[in-house]
């Protein structure tokens, strides 16, 4: 990272900060960003049918539900238990309202 | 309360940027990006430029017209699929709005910021990424160079490399020997030399019952490594032995000509070679000075750009992605990543941290598939795995958790290049 991005992020945060009292995660608040890597196997399109679930337009609290069940492990996954976690549980919450509010 | 408390970060962020930044491409009516590289990285980063906000006018520079994809090529050679399968073409790219340039780069100027093309031409950039896979040291090896992969192929790049090897395989007689040479780390698809091995296997028992498998490996250890022995123990006893390189499994030449693979304790002289040498960032990596002497393209973890090169950014296998392997679902997860950040960056915004995933699948039976998981933050200025998340699928898993994720595996491939290409 450059010197005058870093001064540039770190004058900015601390307004931000200093404003507010918002103190950024550390994955951000972009939930589109937090999500990227989902429809490597979670298909963004209606075209496919698989086995894989379709998590778009699902409750939140469905979704919600399944994360936090992966990440402690009282629901069975081949690979979701092991995904969630890597997750926070703001993260949970973040992804979860972004997958409820896809069509 | 979330989402006010962001945009106002990111109101003043943008209005420092002002105060801060030279405002180069920020406020222009399109910011130019130029994307090298038609594979996994390059298609999906292209595609999700031109969806991110900021009407950027986004190139996709690709010599080829089709793309043949890696995974699931395994199961090409072994019989079990046909190459069309693997085979993608740029009409969806195209038809969304990004410009497709057919030809290949040849040179970047990265202070003048623009691209080279074989036909004389240049296109110029604000921001460039580069996505250009792999290419092969053909001098790691001794003896193995170009023309010595026409009698022992790599087939490390999906084509017409996957289809020799298949007919090497096919016209072998029983009672042949198959060798395959496995690189050092770090390389493309960890675990694709053992899935190779596993379908190879899997093809012989079926075809050529007397036929024998090694696999001559320049490594102690490998990706997945516990469930792939103990599938090879139950699957193919006696027919795959793998060599590593405590117990001189590292080919030290090859006679393409005379047909003999060597390594520090044996010459062997097998019916089919496969020999998959050490590789690097694809070449035109070096040309725009992005490459370090690993022949790897080191990178900032959050925005891909390249710790070389300001305003040039490196996605997929040729980058140095810290603890993520090179395979096609991290090229397509930093793909997006990378995209959302040259998009950020190119309306004066601050980037964010980004969480990458990656989950890759190996299949070891045609209904026997097994998994390996990675969440990644960025960490000390490297991409890092976070404790206690991935790792492979559980040593014992019943069959049916076998049979399902080579179910998943396909799915996946089938998702992952819908998203890509279709």
């Amino acid at each position: 990272m450059r010197p005058y991005r870093v001064l540039f992020i770190f004058i900015a945060w601390s307004l931000v900060a200093g404003a507010t009292g918002f103190v950024p995660t550390a994955t951000g608040a972009d939930p589109q960003l937090l999500a990227s890597s989902c429809s490597g196997c979670h298909s963004s399109s209606d075209a496919l049918v698989t086995t894989i679930p379709r998590i778009r337009g699902l409750p939140e609290p469905v979704l919600l539900e399944a994360l936090h069940a992966f990440r402690n492990g009282q629901r069975r996954a081949t690979v979701m238990d092991r995904i969630a976690k890597g997750l926070t549980d703001d993260e949970i919450r973040q992804l979860a309202a972004y997958f409820s509010g896809r069509r | 309360m979330r989402h006010p408390t962001r945009r106002q970060f990111l109101g003043l962020a943008a209005a420092l940027a002002g105060a801060a930044l030279p405002r180069r491409a920020a406020g222009q009516a399109s910011a130019r990006v130029v994307v090298v590289g038609g594979g996994f990285a390059g298609v999906t980063c292209a595609r999700f430029l031109h969806r991110a906000g900021g009407r950027l006018q986004v190139t996709l520079v690709e010599p080829n017209a089709t793309f043949t994809a890696c995974p699931f090529s395994n199961a090409v050679i072994a019989g079990l699929r046909a190459i069309q399968d693997q085979t993608f073409g740029y009409e969806a790219v195209r038809a969304e709005g990004v410009a497709l340039v057919q030809a290949p780069a040849t040179g970047i100027d990265p202070q003048g910021r623009t691209v080279r093309l074989a036909d004389g031409g240049t296109l110029a950039y604000d921001r460039l990424v580069l996505a250009p896979g792999i290419d092969f040291r053909w001098d790691a090896i001794p003896g193995y160079g170009e023309a010595a992969a026409g009698r022992m192929p790599h087939a490390w790049k999906a084509g017409e490399q996957t289809l020799l090897l298949r007919r090497r395989l096919e016209a072998m007689a029983d009672g042949g020997l198959v060798v395959i040479a496995a690189p050092a780390n770090p390389f493309r698809c960890p675990p694709g030399p053992y899935e190779r091995a596993s379908l190879i296997a899997h093809y012989l028992k079926g075809r050529k019952p007397r036929a024998k498998l090694l696999l001559l490996d320049a490594k102690d250890s490998f990706s997945k490594q516990s469930l792939f022995t103990a599938a090879w123990k139950q699957l193919y006893p006696g027919l795959l032995e793998w060599v590593p390189l405590s117990k001189g499994g590292r080919v030290t030449a090859v006679d393409a000509n005379a047909g003999t693979v060597s390594t520090e304790f044996e010459k062997y002289q097998p019916a089919v070679a496969n020999i998959i040498p050490p590789q690097r960032a694809g070449r035109i990596a070096d040309l725009a000075g992005v490459a370090d002497r690993t022949g790897w393209c080191p990178i900032d973890p959050v925005t891909f750009e390249s710790r070389l090169q300001p305003n040039v950014h490196v996605i997929g296998d040729a980058a140095i992605a810290g603890a993520m392997p090179k395979s096609a679902f991290a090229a397509n997860a930093q793909a997006k990543v990378c995209a959302l950040a040259v998009a950020t960056l190119l309306r004066g915004e601050p980037p964010q941290e980004p969480l990458l995933l990656n989950t890759c699948y190996s299949l070891v039976a045609p209904d026997y598939g097994i998994s390996v998981a990675g969440v990644y933050r960025p960490r000390e200025g490297q991409l890092a795995e976070v404790a206690g998340a991935g790792g492979t699928s559980p040593a014992h898993g019943p069959p049916q958790d076998r049979a399902l994720e080579a179910r998943y595996a396909e799915d996946w491939f089938r998702i992952i290049t819908h998203e890509v290409f279709g």
